[in-house]
């Protein structure tokens, strides 16, 4: 189910918390299995579970609690823009305008080609650079100005067409 | 910048993002205060009461006395004592811990392992902000540093005393800054707030004594034990201890974050930002995250910024993050915005928030889209009634407090939309006031 | 103690107490949701809030502790307005259609809302709609009504064992749910719906047929297992139902496994025998009572003169009450003598204990303790059982007991998980269970000092009974036990296995229980329903068969050990006459008189459970059609055989007579606490491959086995040859191909199926399913080939 890669990552996490408490190791886990398949299938979940021994629907509620796991498949590229209070006085609902409408896309929509989605974020830790946007959970974009914006999407379909159906980034 | 910084000394913001390793911040003095510790063999006791004198008091939001905090750890338990460090920094206008950890992990570390030492303390946990990946990577980069160093891990420094220290990542939920919702998250379940009492120092993680900490304070702990607790009082004023960051955003020239004295005059502070955006006016600001109360311009620009005198002019001082805004903001939409975040937030458990902030949401919401009626402010401020005092944690009065206070000081505002069912401030003005504010990218 | 007030009376109460529990000291009603006696404190449902002086805020009466000195108020102002505007936030979202809700009537919601709501809704909004999930058969969904206690949640974890409902998303949008698209699988989920405060968990067998106040109310006993459960029957128009627990902390506390629960549905099968019928020319009739009995007294009384006593046969449910067993054993004295052929242990294969119990031929085993006093052991081994599923409330009670700290460890031929934390196990063929047991008792008679029989000191002790043996040698002067279950009291080397543990018992200062399989296990002793010095027991009246044939609510090719034979020796036989609730299938085909009498609802009597507590019931509904309560009919069968001794006109009057006028609450003087001289005996040779078989909890009496419902769930599922890996690969059979067991002279043919959880050497096959009925026995050689 998960490759030895990821279970070698998870096991490393495993290595910060008491042996007896391996489902401290749970958000890790999910968010490696993530990175690994793209979003969290059942199966998955269940597999991470089952890994960490604990239950199923122990792991489901983590799944489903926190915002950044992907119980469902998202495109290539998931941008989540920031449009709380203190960026929005600084241009955040408009870097969300500009996003949805280049990319022809509402937010928690994927464009057909499978690149992107948009997600809306609460705040992401980062106001004073507003407008920030958060790629593929891992990449945070400061100061995206309508210009970066663009400047973004053309670079991440410059990735997508140099390594087709890579994995993520 | 003013007099003197303690938490960004040394840090020029040009290389700041390549400075943070473990030579750069020794080089800075950095890991002094530690070996001083170790090396004078310094009581427990004697840390604690560098902590109590100095009236540090927490920088994640309720501003309690750290020094007091570290004293209610029960000294002769015998099994694992547990150390969090809470750097879920998610309180909408936020960020200054994330500066921390990007610019100056080490200090961190030292503080707590410092904090670790006081309270005999073997194991800690950073939990960190899922948004923020980056500096998840940079801090364990850290950790492997300073465990290489011996500044963690097992003899520290030849001295006997252990600490372990892991980082822990977030994955998106605002309540995990809650710091019994983070001592849960820890545990691999949701984030849901334990009923307090028991109170962490006695049943914490992994039901173990647990003290949990803002990034902020553990960072402050090196600077008080190097020069002492009274001079570190003296930087700021009587009860109000230190230096503070501030978190600026909104509508000023340059938002970011700023290392002040505890009770500098609000207008100063501004000032440092490069004053009001676009030459407007200000409206209103709030001077401690979206949770503390708003405040009209008149009376936040008589406030100094430290705990005492915000309390006193009707608002918290919070994690001091100050959302400035202009005369183009309508007060309604912010409170919208602000009242969707927590209906979106709130983690379930509890009756009064889970079903409280949709309400509140809903009707604020109504009213910003034309839909209001006359008794919906008293119907808001009667639903805070019932969820203020009533829920397992603090975000149902996190969620209320904006409410009130946003009705209390704009009623005008919002009766003027539920009259004439659309807002006081021309929407061109509010989108001209709030479009993107143009500084180069960074990504 | 603490001394506080709550409206203003004082009193006394133990320190560490929550206000809730101070109230409930008082009799005084706080209002409350989430708050559950037997569960966590979750303090969410806020509805509980009371004001308590010097505190600035309400406080949850379910979560916080008392002080000394505490005032609490539970109706004062700012206490009512909590508790008010708790139950509007509660109501905002939830349906306001009572009713149309199943719930209506007995919802704790809408009680409280009558006290706590207001007349008019502040909420304009749209109400929330939460989807409903499909539990599985007997948990029905109305989600929109969830309140979101967590209670159901809570119970999954902590009594159950398995979280096998959480809840999910977050803030308004969070739901209760199982992990998406599983069903709730566990021996108790029915709980849940007696714990949802409203009407989001329903029964699914019940819905909607009945309202609470149209039902009479009625206190029973379950006639399943041998903890003998306190029922509620919900009784409307002489027909049960439901069934719902009777508070008893000392037997079920306020839980029922789903067995105790659902089967009641078996009672309204459309199986059930109403009138008598005898077997003409191969043609069953319907015929009067008189009729049926004179054909039977006739056909004894023939068989008896012609053959003597000895050619006839009595074959007893363990579920029958005690007055019916007693009778019962009384009528098969009375024709028979000394030679009487009568047994009710029908699935047990060694009685090379009989007649050498140290306490006399009838004292019976038993748990060796109160049921109770299983929460306070430290030390428990567990031998031989399918624990969860034959005895689903003593496996909560071990659980609860090692979360407290306890160690429980297990000796087993499978190793199912039990969701108690096991502390030491040894997991191996049905064969080797006696030599592992010898191999602990080896260490703990090394680790004290004391000599063993040559034969046990040959063993090498492995790892694992080292573990075990560790473990109760640990808790020097601790409360241990060491019980033994379903599987090692069925097992053929059973005496060897107690004898066995009454020595590792000794050694470790344990005691010695027996698991008790059914609700008369330790009945039938006490009703004397064994066979004479001179009789057959149950195995043995089968394996010799009999010309006649006497069954009370048995089906030998379900319940006897081993159906194979049961089938072969009821057919040769010339009279074969059941008492039975039902028209089993096998009996339409040996039998030639069917009698109907009363299951446990119908009928007064008594169930002795397996602390030996006498639990007496009443009937709950009258006799369906014709059906008679046994007793009655076996009095009438004396009388009409010409007996001594058969004049009792009431179940009570049996009851008097076998307790020789006293009413006992518990038989101590018959329960066996005897050191036996059983002879050790650890060689069995099962070959290279033998049998496993569980009962399983849906097939183990005819009343379970016709309740619709259960018989949907998954422990219903058929019978399939399990078998591990390496077994699997050994045979090279792949899983889910059909295969062939041979077994003696039977064989079946089943699915093969991958289980981790036995060990190599096994295949499991349950038992009591028609698709096995062709095996023998549930241990010993087997073969399995591919087709
Ligand atoms: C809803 C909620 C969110 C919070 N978020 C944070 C946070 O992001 N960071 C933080 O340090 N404290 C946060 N807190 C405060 C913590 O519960 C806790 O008081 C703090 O971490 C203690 O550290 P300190 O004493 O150093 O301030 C939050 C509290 C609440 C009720
Ligand atoms: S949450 Fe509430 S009801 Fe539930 S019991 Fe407590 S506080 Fe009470
Ligand atoms: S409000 Fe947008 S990052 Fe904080």
């Amino acid at each position: 189910m998960l490759s030895d890669n990821a279970l070698k990552r998870i096991d490393r996490e495993l290595t910060k918390y008491p042996a007896d408490q391996k489902q401290s190791a749970v958000m890790a886990a999910l968010a490696i299995a993530q990175d690994e398949k793209g979003y969290l299938a059942q199966e998955t979940i269940a597999a991470v579970a089952d890994y960490l021994g604990m239950a199923p629907m122990a792991a489901y509620e983590i799944a489903s609690f926190y915002n950044m796991y992907d119980l469902a498949p998202v495109g290539r590229f998931k941008l989540t823009v920031c449009t709380n209070l203190p960026c929005a006085l600084s241009g955040g609902v408009h870097a969300a305008d500009h996003l949805k409408q280049t990319l022809g896309i509402d937010f928690n929509e994927t464009t057909p080609d499978g690149l992107f989605t948009l997600k809306e974020g609460e705040c992401l830790g980062a106001c004073g650079d507003a407008p920030v946007l958060l790629m593929n959970n891992k990449r945070m974009c400061s100061h995206m100005s309508t210009e970066a914006i663009d400047q973004l999407l053309a670079e991440l379909r410059a990735e997508a067409l140099a390594k087709p159906a890579g994995p993520k980034s | 910048m003013s007099a003197q910084t303690i938490l960004t000394a040394g840090i020029e913001p040009a290389t700041a993002d390549a400075t943070w390793h473990l030579d750069d911040y020794v080089g800075r003095g950095g890991y002094a205060a530690l070996k001083k510790v170790l090396a004078e063999k310094m009581t427990p006791e004697a840390v604690i009461n560098e902590v109590k004198k100095s009236s540090l008091r927490g920088r994640g939001g309720a501003g309690f006395p750290s020094g007091l905090k570290w004293s209610f750890m029960p000294k002769a338990y015998a099994g694992t004592k547990y150390l969090c460090c809470n750097s879920d920094e998610g309180e909408p206008g936020t960020f200054k811990d994330r500066d921390l950890l990007r610019y100056n992990p080490h200090q961190v570390i030292e503080g707590m392992a410092i904090a670790a030492y006081a309270m005999g303390t073997a194991v800690g946990y950073n939990y960190i902000h899922g948004e923020v990946w980056d500096l998840y990577a940079r801090f364990e980069r850290a950790l492997d540093e300073a465990r290489a160093a011996g500044l963690i891990g097992q003899n520290i420094l030849g001295s006997g005393f252990n600490f372990e220290l892991y980082a822990h990542h977030g994955y998106g939920a605002y309540i995990c800054g809650e710091e019994t919702a983070l001592l849960e998250s820890i545990e691999g379940k949701k984030g849901q707030p334990r009923y307090k009492p028991p109170f962490p120092a006695s049943y914490g993680l992994y039901g173990k004594p647990t003290t949990i900490n803002n990034t902020e304070t553990f960072a402050a702990v090196p600077w008080i034990i190097m020069n002492g607790g009274e001079k570190y009082l003296e930087l700021g004023k009587p009860n109000n201890g230190g230096t503070k960051l501030f978190s600026v955003s909104g509508h000023v020239v340059r938002p970011g974050v700023y290392e002040v004295p505890m009770g500098l005059p609000f207008p100063e502070l501004l000032k440092m930002c490069g004053g009001m955006r676009g030459g407007r006016k200000l409206k209103a600001c709030i001077p401690g995250g979206s949770s503390a109360p708003v405040l009209p311009a008149e009376i936040m620009m008589e406030c100094t910024m430290d705990y005492d005198a915000i309390a006193k002019a009707g608002s918290m001082l919070g994690s001091g993050a100050v959302i400035v805004m202009d005369e183009s903001v309508c007060m309604v939409r912010a409170l919208e915005r602000l009242s969707y975040f927590y209906f979106e937030e709130s983690c379930g458990q509890c009756t009064p928030c889970r079903e409280g902030t949709g309400w509140l949401y809903r009707v604020v919401h109504r009213i910003e889209h034309g839909l209001g009626r006359a008794e919906d402010l008293d119907l808001l401020n009667g639903v805070t009634d019932n969820i203020m005092g009533r829920t397992i944690c603090a975000l149902g009065d996190a969620a209320s407090l904006p409410v009130r206070s946003f009705i209390k000081h704009f009623r005008s505002e919002f009766e003027y939309h539920i009259d004439n069912k659309k807002c006081l401030v021309p929407p061109e003005v509010q989108r001209e006031g709030s479009k993107i504010h143009v500084r180069p990218s960074q990504c | 103690m603490l001394d506080i007030e709550i409206d203003g009376k004082a009193l006394q109460v133990a320190e560490g107490s929550t206000i809730i529990e101070a109230a409930h000291q008082l009799g005084t009603y706080i209002p409350h949701f989430c708050y559950h006696k037997k569960l966590s404190i979750a303090a969410n449902c806020r509805m509980c809030l009371v004001q308590v002086e010097k505190a600035p805020k309400p406080m949850p009466a379910c979560a916080t502790p008392v002080t000394n000195g505490m005032k609490v108020q539970t109706h004062s102002g700012q206490a009512v307005a909590a508790q008010k505007g708790g139950m509007e936030f509660l109501l905002i979202n939830h349906p306001l259609d009572c009713p149309i809700c199943d719930q209506g009537g007995e919802c704790l919601l809408q009680d409280l809302a009558v006290g706590y709501g207001a007349s008019a809704s502040r909420y304009q909004e749209e109400k929330r709609v939460v989807m409903n999930k499909n539990l599985g058969p007997l948990v029905a969904t109305d989600m929109t009504r969830c309140i979101n206690c967590t209670r159901c949640v809570r119970f999954t974890q902590e009594i159950a064992g398995l979280m096998e409902l959480g809840q999910a998303f977050r803030g308004e949008h969070a739901e209760i749910m199982s992990f998406i698209g599983q069903t709730v699988d566990s021996e108790l989920s029915g709980n849940i719906i007696d714990l949802c405060p409203v009407g989001a968990l329903t029964s699914k067998p019940f819905r909607f047929s009945a309202r609470t106040w149209e039902l009479a109310r009625r206190k029973s006993v379950s006639p399943h297992d041998g903890l003998g459960a306190n029922l509620i029957v919900q009784v409307k128009h002489d027909r049960v139902m439901r069934v719902l627990p009777l508070d008893n902390e000392a037997i079920n506390e306020c839980w029922l496994s789903d067995k105790d629960r659902f089967s009641y549905e078996g009672l309204n099968s459309p199986e059930r025998l109403t009138r008598p019928m005898l077997k003409h020319g191969g043609q069953w009739h319907e015929v009067d009572w008189q009729q049926a009995l004179d054909y039977v007294a006739h056909a004894f009384k023939d068989v008896a003169k012609n053959h003597g006593g000895a050619a006839l046969g009595a074959l007893l449910s363990p579920h029958a009450t005690l007055e019916e067993l007693y009778l019962a054993q009384k009528l098969m004295r009375g024709i028979s003598g000394v030679a009487a052929n009568v047994d009710f242990r029908l699935r047990q294969s060694d009685f090379s204990q009989d007649g050498k119990r140290a306490d006399g031929p009838a004292s019976a085993p038993w748990l060796g303790m109160k049921i109770s006093e299983i929460d306070d052991l430290d030390r428990v081994l567990v031998v031989g059982s399918f624990l969860r599923k034959d005895q689903p409330l003593i496996a909560q009670r071990l659980r609860q007991a090692a979360k407290r700290g306890a160690q429980v460890s297990l000796l087993h031929a499978a190793d199912d998980d039990q969701l108690i934390k096991i502390h030491a196990k040894a997991i191996v063929p049905p064969s080797q269970l006696p030599r592992l047991l010898a191999q602990v008792l080896k260490c703990a008679a090394e680790a004290k000092g004391v000599a063993v029989d040559a034969a046990i000191g040959a063993l090498t002790v492995s790892a694992e009974a080292r573990a075990i043996a560790a473990s109760l040698l640990s808790g020097a002067g601790s409360k241990a036990a060491v019980f033994l279950g379903n599987l090692a009291q069925q097992h053929p080397r059973a005496a060897t296995l107690q004898a066995l543990a009454r020595q590792l018992a000794s050694l470790t200062g344990a005691r010695v229980g027996f698991l008790g399989v059914a609700a008369n296990s330790v009945g039938g002793y006490v009703a004397d329903a064994l066979p004479g010095p001179d009789g057959l027991n149950a195995a043995a009246m089968l394996a010799a068969p009999r010309r006649a044939y006497l069954l009370l609510n048995a089906e030998p090719e379900l319940d006897c050990a081993d159906p194979q034979q049961a089938m072969a020796a009821l057919k040769q036989a010339e009279t074969v006459v059941v008492l039975s609730p039902f028209k089993p299938a096998g009996a339409l085909d040996y039998a030639d008189v069917l009698l109907p009498v009363s299951p446990f609802t119908e009928t007064s009597g008594s169930f002795v459970n397996t602390e030996g507590r006498v639990q007496s019931f009443n009937a709950v509904v009258q006799p369906l059609g014709e059906t008679r309560p046994a007793w009655k009919v076996l009095r009438v069968l004396g009388n009409l055989l010409g007996l001594q001794g058969f004049e009792q006109d009431s179940s009570e009057a049996v009851r008097a007579e076998i307790f020789a006028g006293a009413a006992p609450e518990f038989v101590a003087d018959r329960l066996d606490e005897g050191a036996s001289g059983a002879a050790l005996d650890l060689s069995i040779d099962a070959g290279p491959l033998e049998r496993v078989a569980d009962v399983p909890i849906y097939a183990a009496d005819a009343l379970v086995r016709r309740a619709p419902s259960l018989q949907r769930a998954r422990d219903a599922a058929a019978p399939s040859a399990r078998m591990n890996s390496t077994q699997l690969q050994k045979l090279g059979i792949a899983a889910g191909r059909q295969v062939r067991v041979k077994q003696g002279a039977g064989s079946a043919v089943l699915v093969a199926e991958l289980d981790e959880r036995l060990p190599e050497g096994v295949v499991r096959i349950a038992a009591a399913h028609p698709s096995v009925a062709g095996l023998s026995a549930p241990s010993g050689a087997i073969t399995v080939e591919a087709l």
